[in-house]
């Protein structure tokens, strides 16, 4: 029993990640029915950012940059000294990783899909997945193609919760951070304007133009949301484990995706639970069955989906969607 | 108020306005009528900037828009009740009716226009928080209509906002459109429903295939043999 609850919080904490990579791909089918993706390589992008942000360019990084190796972005908010590991420190790196694929998410949405927007579905989905070729090939080029090792963002400890249950601080942090994101995700979308907008051009573009809305801009935000929210769960996978590709997000984004799908494409809290059940699902898998299976199953789940209910849990009965 | 001067606008290679010149002066209601694909709804789309004309320009209170995307019209004082309504379904009444106050910012000033909206359509009243993808045809229409007068236009376009609803409530519909244009507001009809709209209108276009082949005083219109034979069924 005490391993059961062990895993079960395991798959929780990744459960959540998923989620919150899975709500970029919703959010951003709900404003434009666009599979992004290139939604996956973005978490990964996100995950380096955090790991040059805490770690530091490296002295040729900072050359290249034509930046004083002692300033502390040069040479990184760990590599550099500024901060000791804390959760201050994980924090401040999750954040400004967050913000730089807002700003990526933004400018991939200006360039590449903007451009073909007049045109099919289809146009869309092969510049996704052009977007998505070019995300990962380019990380190869400009991170290495080797995989690298995060630095502790934070002292990791095991937490004994009674009953020989023993948890990891760092799936109680991951999961506590990744519900507060959720949290004022619902939030922007629930109650403020912005998010009114998201949701009126989810419904119908034409009528969300004809209201004044300036749609672009709402896709723009949609965006930078998604990727923001890919990149903070790029650094909290990195906090659980902490070996990361250019390829990784090829995986992730795609049961992310999954997860997207089992809840209900387009709508959020149906991602959140998609995630959730995905996470717990692998874990349980790869605990009791084999960790040869880890993979297979979000892809045995979407099979499933797509026979018995294609329009996700709660696609059909919430209609809400953005 | 209003001047399109030989506008062309296409589909790909469908070529729907061939050169549409028309006008809406101030206070007027300007009724377009023609058969089905004649390019009604095009000219709307066009004037409201959903579409772009690839020829001719669009002027609104002497500034041209063409071009111009839809948000900054309707910031300029443009509004419209699309072709089937385009209302929110999943949001309430009340919540569609808040969409339509989207660029307003005083709050006692969008629950004035609420009332306004609920005084002229009272089952909207009634059906504040219901879910607007479950009204009925009629009541949608009533919604559309009220949502776009909820950002104060000064020109109202509709697009057919009597189609398929029973004789009562075109009615209602056309009594709104009179209470409407008696507050100042201009508006812009396209309907099929000739004979209502020429009774409800000062002035008229007919187009045919892209153009314009009638123009003229709704009263005379109407009582020409031409209109009588073909969109009046006489
Ligand atoms: N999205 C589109 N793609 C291609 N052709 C279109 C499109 N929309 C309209 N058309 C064509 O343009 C012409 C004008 O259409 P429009 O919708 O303006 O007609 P309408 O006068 O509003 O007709 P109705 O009374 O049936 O609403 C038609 O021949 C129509 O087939
Ligand atoms: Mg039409």
């Amino acid at each position: 029993m005490s391993t059961f609850i062990q895993q079960l919080i395991n798959g929780i904490s990744l459960g959540a990640i998923y989620s919150l990579i899975a709500l970029g791909y919703t959010m951003v089918y709900g404003v434009l029915k666009l599979i992004n993706f290139a939604h996956g390589d973005v978490y990964m992008v996100g995950a380096f950012m955090g790991y040059y942000l805490a770690n530091g360019l490296g002295a040729r990084g900072a050359q290249m940059l034509g930046m004083d190796s002692d300033g502390v972005v040069a040479r990184g908010l760990l590599g550099g000294g500024a901060m000791e590991p804390s959760l201050i420190t994980a924090l401040v790196v999750m954040l400004l990783a967050m913000a730089i694929c807002a700003a990526l998410g933004v400018v991939i949405e200006r360039l590449a899909y903007r451009p073909v927007r007049k045109y099919s579905r289809l146009t869309a989905l092969i510049t996704a997945i052009g977007v998505s070729l070019l995300l990962e090939n380019g990380g190869q080029v400009v991170f290495g193609a080797d995989p690298k090792f995060f630095p502790e963002l934070f002292t990791k400890q095991n937490i004994d919760l009674g009953g020989g249950v023993s948890v990891n601080s760092s799936d109680i942090v991951v999961l506590v951070i990744a519900v507060a994101l959720m949290v004022v995700l619902q939030f922007i979308v629930y109650q403020t304007k912005t998010g009114k907008a998201m949701r009126a051009v989810s419904f119908n573009l034409t009528s969300a133009k004809l209201m004044g809305i300036n749609t672009d801009r709402i896709i723009a935000f949609t965006f930078a949301l998604g990727s923001a929210l890919a990149a903070a769960a790029g650094v909290l996978v990195a906090i659980r484990i902490p070996r990361i590709d250019p390829l990784m997000g090829i995986l992730v984004g795609l049961k992310a995706f999954v997860a997207a799908v089992l809840g209900g494409i387009g709508n959020i809290p149906g991602a959140m639970l998609g995630g959730l059940l995905i996470g717990i699902t692998e874990t349980l898998v790869v605990g009791y069955l084999s960790p040869t299976y880890k993979d297979a199953v979000a892809f045995a789940i979407l099979i499933l989906v797509l026979l018995f209910r294609p329009s996700g849990l709660l696609g059909s009965v919430a209609q809400e969607k953005v | 108020m209003l001047t399109l001067e030989n506008i062309s606008v296409s589909y790909g290679a469908i070529r729907a306005l061939k050169g549409v010149s028309m006008h809406v002066e101030q206070g007027e209601v300007v009724t377009l009528i023609g058969a089905n694909g004649a390019g009604k709804t095009t000219t709307l789309r066009s004037i409201t900037g959903l579409l772009a004309p690839t020829e001719g320009r669009i002027l609104f209170e002497g500034a041209e828009i063409s071009g111009k995307p839809t948000h900054q019209l309707v910031a300029r004082g443009i509004s419209m009740s699309p072709e089937g309504r385009g209302v929110f379904a999943n949001l309430t009444v009340r919540e569609n009716l808040q969409m339509g106050a989207y660029l307003k910012k005083n709050k006692a000033e969008i629950n004035r226009d609420l009332e306004r909206g609920f005084r002229m359509f009272p089952r909207l009243k009634e059906r504040e928080s219901q879910k607007a993808g479950t009204l009925s045809g009629g009541e949608q229409q009533m919604l559309a209509m009220a949502r776009a007068l909820m950002s104060r236009p000064r020109l109202l376009l509709l697009d057919e906002p009597s189609l398929g609803l029973a004789p009562l409530v075109v009615h209602t519909i056309f009594e709104a459109i009179d209470e409407i244009r008696g507050e100042g507001t201009t508006i812009l009809l396209v309907e099929q429903n000739a004979h209502a709209a020429l009774k409800h209108s000062d002035r008229a276009y007919v187009l045919e295939t892209g153009r314009i082949v009638m123009e003229g005083a709704s009263k005379e219109l109407a009582a020409d043999p031409r209109i009588k034979e073909a969109y009046l069924g006489e």
